[in-house]
């Protein structure tokens, strides 16, 4: 008999802390189907964030780092340039890399740094209990917003993709969803992507996942995933927002 | 090898890479530049990489990458960027990851001055971050002793699994002297890291990791690293004793230049018929505390130097107990004591001065 699906070798067979209907679950399965289908597990490092993917190394079964809140870029920085020939992507939530992670994102993608980033927007601080996010939407209540994100004290949501891609470097920068059929087989194909992009040594990698926090949303999963259609996607538009190919080099001349 | 004459920060640049550190992570800040500025220079020479990140916060995290797959990294600043990394030190003494951190002091608190200070000694003894942990201190008096010990502190690093801080002062990190370097370390003699993140084959998982949500997990691995912190403060106690032997009018107790600076006044001192002595601590943690209980004995008095207010002195009080009186003598923000300063100061406690 013939196993045709299963467990991917890069996952462990361990059941996640994950909620049900959060979709921080159906993203690892695409990173570790992507990185077996590139054969790159046995020189693949995880950098997890601090959120509720904190524990991505007990998923991810390749080796792993924790990095501190926000510094996941760093870390991979650091991994990638003392050993070039590793895959290192990071793994980080919108208030991770979106609030407390800003600089390290930003100048990790204006280096051109050689790794890959899953950026999981959920709109919210799922981990800490539901607090406001820089991804909040205007209107979205959260226990820090409890009368609605109010854009003239708080902002607006930062649109992480949009914002990296007008940095001049070469780069690989898009945005997708995992909350249906047909947005997951996409979601897959970016993700594959970046990780060969990678694996080529081409540039730096990022692809936005929007996903679905329902238990801070207060939501059931079907709902969250209306939600998630009907608010998150006319705010943050799925697509490829920057292709290596863009990329036109520029030097002035030595003085 | 023949002596050079170097600047101290270059030489601390040169010195990392002798030890068989190809990877540095930092971010401009006076007085420390030079080291950086050396590096960027030299490290394509010698095939190594230079990263400038976009804060302390961002290097002391790529430290931690760095460190975290297995490879001798380097970061140099000076003190509100030491304050900047102070988390990251602690996740790297947490994960047991072998890095060597260099203070080159400044005076402070808040943007202070850019002059030569030693008002970090607290923060690198005792606060350099949350959580139960040591870093090793060494505090190097020459352009020669740094370079010496920048050597060994990777290998002390990597033995240990510790982060270790160099905290030398802005005279340090400025002055020229002559400096002889230690042989070029291969790298394949470097020490095998098994425990490093560096992609699993045939082994099972590694993860560079400090969370143990489990209550007794955390208190078994913090008294796992207190076990170490032990094993440390037994085997790597150092310091010098400078005309120590027999009965002593003063002992004066200082560490870095500032001992320097009293050696030269003590030698005036002596020369006018009295009996001074210095007692250098070299590391700072683990502290010299019985050796310096030992050599204080045959001393009238005991006067401690320092260029900050008063912080060493804690660990000079603890190793003489509450009944003995420790005079200190201290300037700050810059302001290095010149030997009449000293003079002055050991003549106060002696009642015995010295004309110069
Ligand atoms: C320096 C620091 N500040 C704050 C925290 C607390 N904290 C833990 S997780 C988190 C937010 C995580 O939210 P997000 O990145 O959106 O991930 P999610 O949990 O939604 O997946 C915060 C603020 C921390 N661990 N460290
Ligand atoms: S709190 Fe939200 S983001 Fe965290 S696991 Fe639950 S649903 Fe997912």
């Amino acid at each position: 008999m013939k196993a045709i699906f299963g467990y991917p070798k890069s996952l462990q067979s361990r059941t996640t802390h994950y909620c049900p209907g959060c979709t921080h679950g159906v993203i690892h399965r695409l990173v570790a189907e992507s990185i077996d289908e590139l054969g790159l597990r046995e020189r693949t490092v995880a950098v997890a964030p601090v959120g509720c993917s904190v524990l991505a190394y007990n998923y991810f079964n390749c080796d792993s780092f924790e990095a501190s809140h926000g510094r996941a870029p760093a870390v991979a920085t650091g991994a990638k340039r003392c050993r070039p020939d590793l895959i290192v992507f990071t793994y980080q939530g919108d208030g991770d890399l979106a609030s407390i992670g800003m600089a390290e994102i930003v100048h990790a993608a204006n280096r051109g740094e050689k790794i890959t980033v899953i950026f999981v927007n959920n709109a919210i601080y799922g981990m800490t209990g539901g607090q406001m996010a820089p991804t909040t939407l205007p209107g979205q209540v959260t226990s820090t917003s409890p009368f609605g994100r109010d854009t003239e004290l708080a902002g607006w949501p930062i649109r992480v993709a949009e914002l990296l891609a007008t940095l001049r470097g070469k780069a690989y920068i898009a945005r997708v969803a995992a909350h249906t059929p047909l947005l997951t087989i996409k979601a897959k194909a970016a993700i594959r992507r970046a990780f060969d992009l990678q694996r080529r040594d081409e540039c730096f990698t990022f692809v936005e996942v929007l996903s679905t926090c329902p238990t801070n949303w207060g939501m059931t999963p079907n709902e969250a995933t209306e939600w998630l259609e009907r608010n998150m996607m006319p705010y943050y538009r799925l697509g490829v927002l920057k292709e290596p190919g863009d990329f036109v080099p520029y030097s002035v001349e030595r003085g | 090898m023949a002596k050079v004459l170097m600047k101290g920060n270059e030489a601390i640049g040169e010195a990392a890479i002798r030890a068989g550190c190809r990877n540095f992570f930092g971010y401009p800040i006076t007085p420390q530049s030079e080291v950086p500025e050396y590096l960027s220079r030299r490290f394509p020479e010698v095939g190594g990489t230079y990263v400038q990140a976009e804060s302390e916060v961002a290097a002391i995290n790529m430290l931690y990458g760095g460190a975290g797959v297995g490879k001798r990294v380097l970061t140099t600043s000076s003190s509100p960027g030491i304050s900047l990394m102070s988390e990251g030190i602690s996740y790297i003494a947490a994960c047991e990851l072998p890095v060597v951190l260099v203070n080159i002091v400044r005076g402070g608190p808040g943007l202070g001055g850019i002059l030569p200070a030693q008002s970090d000694y607290h923060q690198a003894t005792r606060g350099i971050g949350h959580g139960d942990f040591r870093l090793l201190v060494l505090a190097p008096a020459s352009v020669q002793e740094a370079v010496n010990l920048i050597y060994e502190a990777f290998d002390l690093a990597d033995r240990y699994r510790n982060p270790v801080l160099i905290l030398g002062d802005g005279m340090i990190g400025q002055m020229m002297e002559p400096v002889e370097f230690p042989p070029m370390r291969p790298l394949d003699s470097l020490p095998e890291k098994p425990w490093a993140a560096t992609g699993m084959k045939d082994r099972p998982q590694n993860v560079i990791n400090s969370l143990y949500l489990n209550e007794h997990e955390l208190n078994a691995h913090n008294f796992k690293l207190k076990a170490k912190y032990d094993q440390v403060a037994r085997e790597q106690v150092r310091f010098e004793t400078w005309r120590c032997d027999g009965d002593l009018d003063v002992l004066v107790v200082a560490f870095g230049t500032m001992a320097r600076i009293v050696k030269t006044a003590l030698a005036d001192f002596n020369a006018a018929g009295g009996r001074g002595g210095v007692f250098r601590p070299i590391t700072l943690w683990p502290y010299p505390h019985e050796q310096l209980r030992e050599t204080a004995r045959r001393a009238k008095k005991v006067l401690v130097i320092e260029m900050n207010t008063g912080q060493m002195i804690d660990d000079v009080r603890m190793a003489l107990g509450p009944d003995r009186e420790v005079g200190f003598f201290g300037r700050t923000g810059g302001v290095v004591p010149t030997p009449d300063d000293v003079l002055a100061a050991i003549g106060e406690v002696t009642g015995k001065g010295a004309a110069r």
